[in-house]
């Protein structure tokens, strides 16, 4: 009997520590799909149709940033620059660059605009008023878009496959940490801001249409 | 910035609608409805899953022939700012997500269509039926889609729309003031569509708290009257008119009561 008893207890141990074990690697196995696999599943990348030197044009334009991102007369923000901007500089090739030569060739001689891809395209329903921000509240470019405007190579775009939306919007970080103030543009972070900045949220309508 | 928000005077954006002027032609509805992306069925015939958010109805004063009298009335959402104006309108009271909340600073009852679940309490509780709910996903006729008014977000199936004083407007004309370096608005800045579309000028609209514009003086009207203004919801759309069985007919009396309750 008590042979027995105790056989019994020293398997029902042994089967314990065996569910155990697949237990952990079950859990692992799901944090690793989950953190890891899936995201790199979510994204796709893209490239810009034209790789595009920020550094370059900051340095040849007076006027900084808006010298080509500029607010219409009614106080809209114009965004990505349209082609016809680009042709008061570009009519002709004029540097060695194969991109800028690629880009005159097939966009300004046909007369195409360019596919830009927008990374900080926000949602249907989101109003932003760029405006308000730069020019009322004074704030910095960087402050959202980070220092875009140094870097000599545009960045792959990658676009979430199930919402469509740029992740920039979502930021690098999975897990939602942010080491810089530009690494997500999703509400929270406006709402961190404003509420530190004037005291509350705002009301929904102040961003939502 | 924070100082300069807090020392904004607070707006109170309402309309004042002269009755003897409209004519009942419709302008306002089809206004409102391609200036906000309102979708429409190819059969509209059953009203009560049809969404207008600025509706016309027509009153008469139920007498036989020779005295028979008609009346339109337009009707957009009141934004009621609820019993002393502290935003307890009835739709805003009852919603368990937040999606329709009550703006201080311009005084207008908001809906966020991706917050709202579709419950619809909001469409029990508002007693002027100015809110509709989406049925189906709105589908436009392909030539349309390109039409479709950027800066109003279109909705999607089963969430509750209303008229929202065409509110984007008032954002971009706030744009164009911030870029001005202004934080005030002119009255002619910022007008809705059906406002603008109304042939006879029945429909004035601007801030109620503001003596220079129009609708200040109006709403002090003698004949100027709101609906059921006895529920205490303190709208924000002003009725006037001359006839004094439209002014009675904005709000239930009980047979016998004394006439002159009515404003």
């Amino acid at each position: 009997m008590t042979k027995g008893e105790s056989a019994s207890t020293n398997s029902s141990r042994g089967s314990g520590s065996i569910i155990f074990l697949f237990f952990i690697i079950g859990l692992i196995g799901s944090l690793v799909v989950g953190w890891i696999i899936f995201p790199m599943l979510l994204y796709s990348e893209k490239k810009q149709p034209i790789d595009y030197n920020h550094a370059i044009h900051l340095d040849a334009v007076d006027n900084g940033c808006e010298s080509c991102h500029f607010f219409r007369e009614d106080g809209t923000f114009s965004g990505i620059p349209k082609l016809s901007q680009c042709v008061d500089c570009h009519g002709e090739v004029q540097g060695s660059n194969p991109e800028e030569k690629r880009f005159v060739e097939e966009y300004v001689q046909k007369e195409t605009e360019v596919p830009w891809l927008a990374y900080s395209r926000q949602p249907d329903c989101v109003f932003f008023s760029h405006v308000v921000h730069v020019k009322t509240a004074e704030m910095k470019c960087e402050v959202c878009h980070g220092p875009i405007g140094s870097s000599e190579h545009s960045k792959e775009y990658e676009q979430n496959r199930i919402t469509g939306l740029s992740r920039a919007i979502w930021g690098p970080s999975i897990a939602g940490f942010r080491k810089n103030s530009w690494d997500s543009m999703k509400m929270d972070v406006c709402g961190q801001c404003h509420e530190k900045e004037t005291g509350s949220k705002g009301p929904c309508f102040q961003c939502h249409k | 910035m924070k100082e300069s928000s807090v020392h904004e005077n607070a707006k109170k954006y309402g309309m004042v609608i002269n009755l003897d002027k409209c004519t009942g032609c419709g302008s306002c509805m089809v206004a409102c409805m391609s200036e906000n992306n309102i979708p429409f069925k190819a059969d509209e015939t059953n009203k009560l899953d049809s969404i207008t958010w600025m509706r016309v109805y027509r009153l008469t004063n139920k007498e036989p022939f020779p005295k028979t009298e008609m009346c339109y009335l337009p009707r957009p959402c009141m934004h009621c700012g609820g019993k002393g104006d502290h935003g307890h309108s009835p739709c805003v009271s009852v919603c368990p997500a937040t999606a329709t909340d009550y703006d201080h600073k311009t005084g207008i009852v908001s809906q966020i269509y991706t917050r709202c679940f579709g419950c619809r309490y909001c469409m029990a509780a508002c007693p002027y039926r100015a809110r509709y709910f989406n049925w189906w996903d709105p589908v436009w006729p392909k030539e349309m889609e390109s039409m479709l008014n950027p800066n109003v977000s279109p909705r999607m199936r089963g969430v509750v729309e209303k008229c929202s004083f065409c509110f984007h407007r008032y954002q971009l004309a706030m744009e164009k003031a911030y870029l001005e370096e202004r934080r005030e608005l002119e009255e002619h800045e910022y007008q809705t569509a059906c406002t603008q579309a109304c042939p006879s000028g029945a429909i004035v609209f601007g801030d109620l708290n503001n003596p220079s514009h129009k609708v200040h003086e109006l709403k002090k009207h003698p004949n100027a009257f709101r609906l059921l203004e006895r529920l205490q919801t303190n709208p924000k759309v002003y009725y006037i008119s001359s006839r004094e069985w439209v002014r009675r007919s904005g709000d239930n009396y009980l047979i016998g009561e004394n006439k002159t309750s009515t404003k």
